[in-house]
């Protein structure tokens, strides 16, 4: 299973934070600490899987943020790379070219499409049109403040 | 200021739209003044907590959210997210259960409260907000929630639509890893779910599947019926057409594929009718699964794997091989290093497949990537063979010369034992060492330098050409402490071949006593050396005694110089030395005489503990004997204390050789007497009775193989094979094969065990019986093969000389 998901930026900001396994806040520090620092001391060209005490962690630079997917040693690394490439389409999708921009402000949508994708540290689903549906159905159950005010709930 | 902007906005303060408070805080040009405006901002929050409902709920604890992942404490929430999950509103309840993610888990109290919100949300009408509940619950569902709603879980599983089952699916994995006795529970809905077309919930059907089997043997053997459905929707997904849906890259869902391949692996683990089930399958996948992306290699990457891993057959396996051969080759530095890690697991069982890539394997010693080097340093010393030593050495050399800082001792140490193993000279041996301590004898381990002095000191056609050598090293760089020492140690011993001037292997050079003395003494006076290096060059210095003939009288002060040393060693030494030369200089020449070939069993040699301390002893116990002149004064001080602590069995064996006035005598002794005494305090197995003495005959991989001999008749001997395991995990499947020559006999009896445990807790015992009638020259070659940690491991190792009783 996946253990934990981090974006970060190139100057080490967390962007997101996803924890598949239950972890005291000060071990979440920690490391994310650990993370960013090995991440971001990579040289350019290097093999993105690096070892870090019993995980892999798989790592990609998309423009300026990085996506840190660490996973158990039994799971397949390839596959793993094209995980953060499917989370990454998936928010190209619904932000339509997506930058670091559009997940500082909206991070709650963020972090919605990542829990239509995955589910429990593994793949929820597969299909990039359904998780896009889904997504697009939920957001128009979410009315706004003056449209409550008006009406009823459901 | 910020009192007053607090008061003011508990009042009718509007809450601030969660991206205006974003900017807000990214505008904050120090950590002083954003800390400012996430205060400000908390208490705005907090007090908005307090008042009644005013719609704007979700927004307030959205931008706790945000505070929170910036890094500030935002615990006063916890109880907002209980509220907001259990409002009517979708809205709220997104919020408040992306909150409860965020801030709760299974050890806050708050989360308690939440069970009961998502026991009712789970069975609402509206699929979006069940989907909000079961996403919590695989995220940070404690046990007992998973155990309170595990029932509901199964019936979403059975009954309800296709996204619902997919989520449903996961939560089931999620309470299995929590509670596992509940994964019966979901055993036969996991099973129905394997019909279903949906990919969502196909995948998160074997993905449940995988777990449970996993988990219980039973089940697993249960689905293993499952096999012919697995390949067939496998079988699907590779030949069916373009499907917009799934598609990556020409693969159709390779995500789903890497799963089912996954599961297929256990399921044709250790079994043959399963593995026979799927060979076509995976023969089909290997070959047409498009390699041109990654994509393609993930699902090849996982086929390689479960095909190394079943029982699959021959034709198959060399598939495999040749897929992570042509990985070796390709540009992307990902699957290059991938490949090495898959070359490593097979390394032992398919040695000779590995092999053909060895050159590949060796030019990833050059690429710039540290994880890819680290692997070919790996898998590069795994390959090396008596036949490509001296190719392969130049290899590593070359590699040790550039390597990275953190691999260097691995590679230190890997050069060391490939050339114990195969060195094809003495002369390749010593320089092959001495290339490694001028490359990176700040990085090997300590006990190269007595390994390495033993080396040297039974290699005598070589003592002028090495001691040449490493006068020379000396000369250009005493920075190496390991270097220094064995230098130190061999111009001491064989000094006065220096001084003779010629030599057979290299070009002469005049060397003067007063030369060496003077590179003595620069190490001694080097703030560089450390203590024990300078303990080296004093006693080397001391040796030259007797071994010079003009400049006695300047070692005799350099000597007494040291005598008031503030290094308690090096003073007592000296003091020691200086004693010597007053009162004892008639012994002086026999006690500094020429060392005697060094046994490679002697109990200071395979113990492993600090040899350099039994190296040290030598020369104050050689002085301490000349004034006891008793060596077997020492066994029987420590005999008796064994007798104090009265829990020896068997009294201290004595080591044959103490009886002789060898002066290597001391370090058995000291060391038999310090093993004896960790046997009592281990409760290991007493010795053995009978005094044969034991060779290691292969040591690696934390397997420790010895080999003891009893003459049984003129031609027959009784050879007692022993295992011990010294690694963190059990080793089951131990077997030893044996092979002598042609006219020998040989006769092996029914070992011991099969199974080492670890940490050497106990060991496996076999005899063989040889009878060797025609007196040939006795060899014999031992295959080991064991498993362990789930991989195959085999090796071969070749006697050639047995310890005569």
């Amino acid at each position: 299973m996946m253990r934990f998901l981090l974006l970060f930026s190139r100057q080490g900001k967390l962007r997101l934070q996803k924890w598949f396994t239950p972890i005291p806040e000060r071990e979440k520090k920690k490391i994310i600490r650990e993370m960013t620092t090995m991440v971001l001391a990579r040289q350019p060209r290097s093999c993105n899987f690096l070892h870090w005490k019993d995980l892999k962690i798989i790592y990609k630079r998309y423009a300026s943020l990085y996506f840190c997917l660490a996973i158990e040693n039994h799971e397949n690394e390839l596959l793993a790379l094209e995980v953060i490439h499917r989370y990454v389409e998936l928010l190209d999708k619904y932000f339509g070219n997506v930058c670091e921009l559009d997940i500082i402000f909206n991070f709650e949508k963020a972090y919605f499409i990542l829990d239509e994708f995955l589910l429990g540290g593994e793949i929820q689903e597969t299909s990039k049109q359904i998780v896009n549906r889904c997504i697009e159905s939920s957001d128009m159950l979410q009315e706004t403040m003056e449209e409550y005010m008006s009406k009823p709930a459901f | 200021m910020l009192q007053r902007f607090v008061n003011t906005s508990n009042a009718m303060s509007p809450s601030v739209p969660l991206q205006e408070m974003i900017r807000a805080i990214r505008s904050a040009r120090t950590q002083c003044e954003e800390r400012g405006v996430i205060q400000r901002e908390c208490a705005a929050i907090r007090a908005q907590f307090r008042q009644a409902d005013n719609g704007g709920r979700s927004h307030n604890l959205a931008k706790l959210l945000y505070v929170h992942m910036l890094g500030y404490p935002a615990h006063f929430g916890q109880m907002e997210c209980v509220r907001m999950i259990a409002s009517p509103r979708y809205s709220e309840k997104r919020v408040g259960y992306l909150g409860a993610m965020m801030l709760l888990d299974e050890k806050q109290d708050a989360s308690l409260l939440i069970t009961n919100s998502i026991k009712n949300d789970l069975s609402h009408s509206n699929q979006y907000v069940q989907s909000l509940a079961l996403c919590t619950l695989a995220c940070m569902g404690s046990a007992e929630m998973c155990r309170d709603l595990a029932p509901e879980i199964d019936r979403l599983l059975r009954a309800s639509n296709s996204y619902i089952k997919k989520k449903a699916a996961l939560c089931a994995v999620h309470i299995v890893r929590k509670v596992h006795d509940l994964g019966e529970l979901f055993a036969p809905a996991a099973r129905s779910l394997l019909a279903e077309k949906n990919h969502g919930v196909l995948h998160g059907a074997v993905v449940l599947i995988t777990e449970l089997c996993e988990r219980s043997p039973e089940t697993l053997e249960r689905f293993r019926k499952t096999v012919p459905d697995l390949v067939q929707i496998m079988k699907g997904l590779v030949i069916s057409g373009y499907s917009p849906e799934h598609d990556v890259a020409g693969i159709s869902d390779p995500f789903l594929q890497v799963r089912i391949l996954r599961l297929l692996r256990i399921l044709g683990r250790n079994n043959e009718a399963a593995s026979d089930a799927m060979n076509d399958l995976l023969a089909q996948v290997a070959t047409n699964t498009d390699s041109t992306k990654t994509v393609g290699n993930a699902v090849l990457y996982e086929t390689v794997l479960t095909v190394l891993d079943i029982k699959s057959e021959s034709g198959l396996r060399v598939l495999a091989v040749n897929i992570l051969g042509r990985f070796l080759l390709n540009n992307d530095r990902n699957i290059r290093y991938i490949a090495m890690t898959s070359l490593q697991r097979i390394v032992g069982t398919d040695h000779n497949a590995v092999q053909r890539h060895r050159g590949t394997i060796v030019d990833c010693l050059k690429d710039q990537d540290a994880s890819v080097k680290r692997r070919a340093l790996e898998l590069s010393l795994a390959l090396v063979s008596a036949t490509n030593i001296r190719s392969m050495m130049k290899e590593l050399l070359l590699f040790l010369s550039s390597c990275p800082l953190e691999l260097r001792a691995q590679a230190a140490s890997g050069i060391f034992n490939a050339a114990e193993r195969y060195a094809p000279s003495q002369r390749w041996h010593i320089d092959t060492i001495l290339h490694v301590l001028t490359t990176a004898g700040g990085d090997v381990r300590d006990e190269t330098v007595p390994n390495l002095i033993q080396l040297i000191t039974n290699t005598s056609e070589l003592h002028c050409y090495t001691v040449h050598k490493l006068y020379r090293a000396l000369l250009s760089d005493i920075s190496q402490q390991s270097l220094v020492q064995v230098a130190c140690w061999c111009i001491g011993e064989y000094g006065d071949l220096l001084l003779r001037g010629e030599c057979q292997e290299t070009e002469p050079v005049q060397v003067t006593e007063d030369d060496v003395l003077d590179a003595l003494e620069t190490v001694l006076q080097s703030h560089m050396s450390a203590p024990a290096t300078r303990g080296f060059a004093l006693t080397a210095t001391m040796k030259l005694s007797t071994r010079i003939t003009d400049n006695v009288d300047r070692i005799r002060s350099i000597v007494s110089i040291y005598g008031s040393c503030i290094d308690v060693e090096l003073q007592q030494r000296a003091v020691e030395y200086n004693a010597l030369f007053k009162k004892y200089d008639h012994m002086r020449a026999a006690v500094l005489e020429r060392m005697p070939v060094i046994e490679k069993n002697s109990p200071g040699h395979t113990n492993g503990e600090s040899t350099r301390e039994a190296v040290k002893e030598v020369q104050p116990a050689k002085v301490k004997q000349a004034e006891t002149l008793l060596p077997q004064q020492p066994t029987s001080q420590v005999c008796d204390l064994l007798d104090l602590l009265g829990g020896s069995e068997e009294p201290l064996q004595p080591n044959p050789a103490v009886g002789s006035t060898v002066p290597v005598l001391p370090i058995s002794t000291s060391s038999t007497a310090g093993g004896d005494l960790l046997d009592l305090l281990g409760g290991l197995e007493p010795t053995p009775l009978t005094s044969a003495p034991t060779v290691t005959v292969y040591e690696k991989g934390g397997v420790t193989l010895t080999l003891s001999s009893e003459k049984q008749s003129d031609s027959g001997l009784t050879v007692t094979l022993t295992a011990c395991n010294s690694t963190d995990s059990d080793i089951s499947s131990f077997t030893l094969q044996a092979a002598v020559p042609k006219s020998v006999q040989l006769h092996m009896k029914a070992p011991s065990g099969d199974s080492l445990p670890a940490r050497g807790a106990a060991k496996v015992t076999q005899m063989v019986a040889l009878s060797n009638p025609n007196k040939v020259n006795l060899k014999m070659r031992i295959r080991i093969s064991y498993t362990s940690q789930g991989s195959a491991f085999q090796d071969t190792v070749q006697v050639d000389s047995f310890p005569e009783h």
